[in-house]
């Protein structure tokens, strides 16, 4: 009986996804151990993350995908309701409006929609199925600016633009048209001295230094050296588990949470950094595969919208500390320290599961 | 066939999906490439570069501070620049025994009290890891000795610093402003503003007037060099350097030497001066007396000075020109004029027969002209030029507050003049909805009576009422008033001049203007209130007296018998532009207490018109400028009483 039920449970796990995400989890408490300084109440509290991380991972592969087309609307409601509370009541720390404080614990409504908004879209695509028109895509991209631009407005740049990104993925799926991708592409592209000559002479500095943070070597730009000097100095092979000068020497900032590849590069060399991408691209392979072999419009959205917006992580993140991309602080997928990323990807790993072990259900439904 | 089409859309949809996820997974595939290309470029290709740096454990990156831009006047003169000087600086956390150290350092080189004294503030104020001087300028013979004796004192350095150093000491300084050490309020504003890294290094900042509001301009980028460090943490040789771009370099609109002469006209007493050229904004001169040193403040003001300028009832750290809010009197009274005549209420031939009084319908209550047995027959050219009170009081009640208010404020009465330095306030233009809010009563109609002659609520600063004359005698344009005028690249000598702006535009009737402007000459001429002004000037002087009674700047001076009864007498003010035909300079002076605007705010006006037009200087420019009162008594000073 109970074997019979842990059968059922276990059957809506995908075993490549669960496999892949253990060997980088076990590759990410290694150097979290390292880069903490050896400190092994940071490894245990990570564990616990990790533990609450694969139960809700469990939990939602679980789930029907129709249970969760049900809630599609009311979470991205609520989302935007709560987002609408932060611009009027919430939090100020840093200068920007992020959190609510509900008295007994603070929440940040904008985690919340990085899944929310990708969810709320294949949704919406889903109930416009076969009678796709352009208003339809002028709908989703109001849907997706909503929020967008009330996260941009906390400030909070970055999260606005991963739940851009997350959004527009799943209208880029849903078949938005070349012409207008392009179009727009260029038309931004056009607007760009425009906008730029619209700009403040500090904000101007702000974007140049975004871009190349060697023109703030106190600053940003400190970061990226250090960082730099950290992986380069890896070599093919690395320095060995615990052996990276750099990153034990206190060199490399921030080196348990966003700049912890730094600290990996640095320790495994080219040969660890190969892996870490090739095992990260089973896990972004695996999920196309199961987005395309996905059975129903809603599925098939979210699972692809969930693979490429893992994908922009870990090349944002990678990019970042190796000095090709912006510093913009997004931590690395299953990698880097800390609970909520790790709660978010808990239920977009749970949501892709959910979607290969129904889709016979959906189908015979 | 709705079910076929459905079918063929769905189909359609899963064939788009799939091309769309193709094209997904090459960017997956593209940008991975890119990024494992990076990998192999740092650590194969660049291996040995990167590896020596991280053998050698460690690059420090040390900040090299940007010279601060230059301020010149208008010609040139400058009036803020740097130095070099030796000092003498102790890290606390690096001393064992820090009295200690002082009492032997005492033995080396003189510390004075007032030297002790700074210390202590900058300790309280720092963190111990930082180098805090305790004396600074020391002379070659001193830092000698120093350097000498230096085994003996571990953690005290002699360094040699860049000082701000303004030339002319209290010179225009509530214009051109100073700079102070950085506070933790301009840590936050550096931080909130995403310059703190630029300031790295950096250990003052600009606090009021021009370093102030150019502080971005006059700072420069700090540049930096990235040295290896071996494991003592010494520099073991330069990695990389990039050299800072020195702050650019400031030309005010201020002339010095007119600036000068003003404050030496002044001669002691408290007040303030504006003069702008009309056509352009350019402030000439910006004088607010008494001064003080800019100096004092540059490496954080000791405790005896600080008292002695913020305690003083003379109140020389206040800008009068741009926070001095006074009841502007009868000044006020060419702009009310305008009013009337555009208005069509005092068109010519209008006149009054004053009777040395007014009354409101239904009321005996009178409001009495300045002059008790009354002008006779006045029209509006004369009861602007022997400043007639009656003659006001009609017109304000005729016109009505709002009517009244909403012209005058196109010549920037109660509003900011939006001058490109901080701190300006902004007087106060009363009208019936600002004093139900401000007081919940209505307005009543001999409140309109007094407006009419500048007194009552009214409230200007220095800076409008020159604003307003400058626009007065730009035939109604108004240009926002700048102390300004270029800002010049250090390093590629490239001038950027700043745009004039043109703030409001009258279009007022010529012949409005005119007789407004025939009044206020007659003003200086003999008969006016002001004809000792107007003596032997060579130049046409348009100008209007002024009194206003001591509300002012609060001053919260313990009380003194003598010092109040002093302090009690009546502002004086004077306005004026010149030459009256092509006005080439505006200016506005108040004197404190000064009772008379014609005999003491008006020879400084005088004074300063004499050396922007014509070159001429004081004769001596030392001695204290005498009113020569025999001429004033010929032309009797005239102006209105306090009002009840």
């Amino acid at each position: 009986m109970i074997r019979q039920w842990i059968g059922h449970f276990i059957r809506h796990i995908d075993s490549i996804l669960l496999a892949t995400v253990l060997m980088v989890l076990v590759v990410a408490l290694m150097v979290l151990y390292s880069a903490s300084g050896q400190s092994l109440a940071k490894v245990n509290a990570q564990l616990i993350n990790i533990v609450v991380m694969l139960g809700v991972m469990f939990l939602v592969a679980n789930t029907q995908p129709q249970h969760i087309e049900r809630i599609a609307l009311p979470a991205y409601l609520l989302g935007l309701a709560l987002l609408i509370a932060v611009a009027l009541v919430g939090d100020i720390s840093h200068g920007a409006r992020r959190w609510l404080n509900l008295g007994v614990t603070k929440i940040q409504p904008s985690e919340l929609m990085k899944l929310a908004v990708p969810i709320m879209l294949s949704w919406y695509f889903s109930k416009r199925e076969t009678m796709l028109k352009t208003g339809d895509y002028l709908v989703a991209g109001i849907i997706l600016l909503t929020p967008v631009l009330l996260i941009a407005k906390q400030p909070d740049l970055g999260t606005a633009t991963l739940v851009f990104a997350a959004g527009f993925y799943v209208i880029f799926l849903a078949g938005l048209s070349w012409k207008f991708i392009f179009g727009s592409a260029v038309a931004f592209g056009a607007a760009l001295p425009i906008l730029w000559s619209m700009l403040h002479d500090y904000q101007r500095r702000r974007v140049e230094i975004l871009i190349d943070p060697s023109q703030d070597p106190l600053g940003a730009g400190y970061h990226i050296i250090q960082a730099t000097i950290a992986i380069g100095s890896g070599g093919s092979t690395g320095k060995g588990w615990l052996n990276g000068t750099q990153s034990q020497l206190d060199f490399v900032p921030e080196r348990t949470t966003d700049f912890i590849f730094a600290v990996f590069a640095e320790e495994f060399g080219l040969v660890g950094c190969s892996l870490l991408l090739l095992l990260f691209t089973i896990i972004i392979g695996r999920a196309f595969m199961i987005a395309s072999q996905a059975k129903s419009t809603f599925s098939r959205l979210l699972a692809g919208s969930i693979a490429a917006t893992f994908f922009t992580y870990c090349f944002v993140n990678m990019g970042m500390v190796s000095g090709i991309l912006p510093v913009v602080g997004i931590p690395l997928p299953l990698v880097s320290y800390g609970g909520t990323s790790l709660l978010t990807l808990g239920l977009s790993l749970g949501l892709l599961m959910s979607v290969q072990s129904h889709k016979r259900l959906v189908a015979t439904d | 066939m709705g079910y076929s089409t459905e079918l063929k859309n769905h189909q359609n949809e899963q064939q788009k999906f799939k091309v769309r996820l193709v094209f997904l997974i090459l960017m997956v595939l593209s940008a991975f490439s890119a990024l494992l290309g990076r990998f192999y470029y740092l650590q194969v290709f660049r291996y040995d570069y990167y590896q020596t740096l991280a053998e050698n454990n460690r690059i420090s990156i040390v900040p090299i501070t940007p010279n601060r831009g230059l301020i010149s006047d208008r010609n040139g003169i400058i009036l803020a620049h740097n130095f070099f000087v030796y000092t003498l600086e102790i890290t606390p956390s690096k001393t064992d025994g820090l009295q200690d150290t002082i009492t032997e350092l005492g033995k080396l080189v003189e510390i004075s009290a007032t030297d002790l004294k700074r210390f202590k503030k900058l300790r309280a104020q720092s963190h111990t890891f930082e180098s805090i001087p305790i004396r600074t300028h020391l002379n070659e013979y001193e830092a000698a000795k120093f350097a000498v004796n230096r085994f003996r004192f571990p953690g005290v350095e002699l360094k040699s610093r860049l000082f701000r150093h303004y030339p002319y000491g209290t010179l225009g300084t509530h214009g051109i402003g100073y700079i102070s050490r950085i506070n933790e309020n301009d840590l936050k504003q550096l931080k909130e503003n995403n310059q703190l890294s630029n300031y790295k290094g950096t250990e003052h900042i600009g606090k009021a007037g021009v370093e102030q509001a150019y502080e971005a301009d006059l700072h420069g980028i700090t540049g930096f060099q990235q040295v290896e460090i071996d494991a003592d943490g010494r520099a073991v040789r330069v990695l990389s350097s990039a050299s800072p771009t020195s702050g650019n370099n400031i030309v005010l609109s201020m002339d010095a030497k007119l600036q000068e002469i003003a404050e030496h006209e002044f001669a002691g007493r408290r007040g303030a001066l504006v003069a702008i050229q009309p056509k352009t904004g350019e402030v000439l001169a910006m004088a607010s007396m008494p001064s003080f040193d800019a100096n004092l403040f540059v490496d954080g003001i000791d405790f005896d000075n600080w008292n002695l300028l913020n305690n003083s009832p003379d109140k020389p750290l206040i800008n009068r020109s741009l926070k001095g809010i006074y009841p502007p009197g009868s000044t006020f009274k060419p702009f009310v004029a305008l009013a009337g005549l555009e208005s069509g209420k005092r068109q010519p031939p209008f006149t009054i027969s004053d009777p040395g009084f007014f009354t409101l319908p239904n009321s005996r209550h009178h409001y009495r002209d300045w002059k008790p047995s009354g002008h006779g027959a006045v029209d509006m050219r004369r009861a602007i030029t022997v400043s007639c009170d009656t003659f006001f009081y009609g017109l304000a009640v005729e016109l009505g507050i709002e009517r009244l208010t909403d012209f005058v404020r196109h010549f920037g009465f109660g509003e900011k003049t939006n001058i490109d330095i901080q701190g300006e306030l902004s007087g106060l233009l009363p009208t019936p909805a600002w004093k139900q809010r401000r007081f919940k009563q209505p307005w009543y109609m001999g409140e309109t009576v007094i407006v009419g002659i500048g007194q009552g609520y009214t409230l200007v600063t220095p800076m409008q009422l020159a604003y307003a004359t400058a626009t007065l005698a730009n035939n109604g344009q108004a240009i926002r008033p700048h102390l300004v005028n270029a800002i010049v690249n250090a390093k590629t000598n490239q001038v950027k001049l700043l745009p004039h702006t043109i703030a409001d535009q009258l279009n007022l009737n010529p012949q409005n203007l005119e007789i407004v402007k025939l009044g206020m000459m007659d003003v200086t001429r003999p008969g006016g209130t002001a004809a000792a002004v107007g003596a032997n000037a060579g130049y046409d002087i348009a100008a209007k007296t002024g009194t206003a009674q001591v509300v002012g700047i609060k001053q919260n001076e313990k009380y003194n018998e003598k010092l109040i009864a002093e302090r009690h007498r009546d502002h004086a003010w004077f306005i004026a532009y010149a030459p009256a035909e092509d006005p080439k300079i505006a200016v506005a002076v108040i004197v404190e207490n000064g009772s008379h605007g014609g005999s003491t705010a008006g020879p400084i006006a005088r004074k300063v018109m004499d050396y922007y037009l014509l070159g001429k200087i004081p004769v001596d420019p030392t001695a204290p400028t005498v009113a020569p009162e025999a001429t004033v008594a010929n032309a009797p000073e005239v102006e209105e009483e306090p009002h009840d």
